[in-house]
């Protein structure tokens, strides 16, 4: 495909322009962002890092446009989202952006093929053709055999890895993961983090995630610490000092 | 699937999602729920039954008396019947909001997720319809044979020569218009929830820990 064009149409995959966001309750205003500014490259794997209350999630709702910032811009692609109208957010958030959520958020009704098709429904793909590719978006992550199963079927990480599959459904520029890892245990939480990576590698698709996990940052290109509703330091992975693997436990 | 390599041209507006596809999602909802969406048609089921009962029974006692050759002769009993109706018609809208209310509430997230794969406010507002106008259809129907069943059997019990003499053009029209009436009136009372469940913005829809 036209990746490579594509990339050198688009240097930066998302960019925001001191980003704030505060939150009213009753009389008290909480600023949960006071000024972010990040530039994320085309391809790039990026962890942001951050206690809870940091503003991380706010950030990421920001990226996502699943929510308007209060000031400040943000760029997905070099369009400025706060620019969109709902049909034209959902556009965006239908074909330029997967997203992978801590509780999987499959529609638990629909098997694995029918969740990882509904993207490509709302695309207005026909369904025999959603329904080939989902079949081999499943079976990219890993889960060939298991198509008919309902998510209650499914054990977490393959419930996370049909959630993969959905976000990569319509070849998205991004895929935002929030906490992919945050309800699996280590070694499935290891598997998503490789499959991730390997699908970064493979499609050449920018992934942005929010991660309490050490684990993450092995694989990371950069990683954003947030801190108090700002950016509190941005580290390429080669500068890291950390032990990771000391982190990882046992290999199977 | 060709990427664009416009950028501000690249962002379209999001319009599709086919009648097809829409009624294969709701009835698929319909049917995981099957026990409760049966509760929910069961207040449906008995409004239209009671509103087909006593339509058919007008055209049994009207039957009746044209072939009798008789007068007309209902009179306070039948205006207190229309006001049964009504209220029993009302309270199973009111029901089939409450049920729809609920039912909305704890799709939150599901409804969160759609709208996060890029679905449309309008989306989520036809599936919910749809899901209503299904209950209704299928509810009324039922309703609307029970009510029918029941109106002739009270009229048996009343008169001689019933299905002989009913006129069976102007009883069918009357089952025709209630199960419209039932089908319309549950659709209606979907709307606010469907609104409801339309306008979560999926930031909130996806925090809300149910």
């Amino acid at each position: 495909m036209a990746e490579a064009a594509v990339d050198a149409a688009r240097e930066y995959a998302v960019k925001t322009l001191d980003v704030k966001k505060e939150y009213v309750m009753g009389k008290q205003t909480l600023m949960a962002l006071k000024g972010v500014s990040i530039e994320i490259k085309t391809g790039e794997y990026i962890s942001i890092m951050g206690p809870s209350g940091s503003g991380k999630s706010t950030l990421f709702n920001m990226i996502g446009g699943l929510d308007k910032p209060s000031g400040g811009k943000v760029y997905i692609d070099e369009v400025d989202i706060s620019g969109l109208d709902a049909f034209e957010l959902a556009w965006l958030r239908c074909r330029k952006i997967g997203y992978i959520f801590q509780t999987f958020n499959l529609i638990p009704v629909m098997t694995a093929l029918e969740n990882c098709t509904l993207p490509m429904v709302f695309a207005g793909m026909s369904s025999q053709d959603a329904m080939d590719k989902a079949a081999d978006l499943l079976a990219l992550v890993g889960l060939g055999d298991r198509i008919r199963h309902k998510p209650l079927e499914l054990s977490g990480g393959q419930q996370q890895r049909v959630a993969c599959a959905r976000a990569l459904a319509n070849d998205p520029a991004i895929i935002l993961a929030d906490e992919p890892t945050g309800n699996l245990d280590l070694k499935t939480g290891k598997e998503i983090i490789a499959l991730l990576r390997r699908l970064n590698k493979e499609k050449g698709v920018t992934i942005i995630s929010a991660t309490h996990d050490l684990k993450m940052l092995d694989v990371s290109d950069r990683i954003i610490w947030i801190r108090d509703g700002r950016v509190d330091k941005i580290e390429r992975r080669s500068d890291l000092d950390l032990e990771v693997g000391s982190l990882e436990g046992e290999e199977a | 699937m060709p990427v664009d390599a416009k950028t501000q041209a690249g962002i379209r507006r999001q319009i599709k999602l086919p009648n097809r596809e829409a009624v294969k999602i709701a009835l698929r909802s319909v049917r995981i729920r099957i026990w409760r969406s049966c509760i929910t048609m069961a207040g449906i089921v008995l409004a239209i039954a009671f509103l087909t009962s006593v339509l058919t029974s007008g055209v049994v006692a009207k039957s009746i008396q044209q072939t009798a050759g008789g007068a007309t002769a209902e009179g306070g009993d039948a205006s207190i019947q229309i006001w049964l109706t009504a209220i029993s018609l009302l309270v199973c809208v009111v029901g089939i909001t409450n049920a729809m209310l609920m039912s909305v509430t704890e799709r939150y997230r599901e409804i969160g997720t759609m709208k996060c794969l890029g679905a449309l406010d309008w989306f989520v507002v036809k599936l919910f319809l749809i899901e209503a106008g299904v209950l209704g259809l299928v509810g009324s129907l039922v309703g609307a044979l029970l009510g029918f069943v029941a109106g002739l059997l009270a009229g048996m019990s009343q008169y001689d020569h019933v299905l002989s003499s009913l006129n069976w053009g102007s009883a069918l029209l009357r089952l025709v218009l209630a199960v419209l009436i039932g089908a319309g009136l549950t659709v209606v009372g979907a709307v606010y929830p469907a609104r409801r469940a339309g306008r979560m913005p999926p930031a909130d829809a996806m925090r809300t820990e149910i």
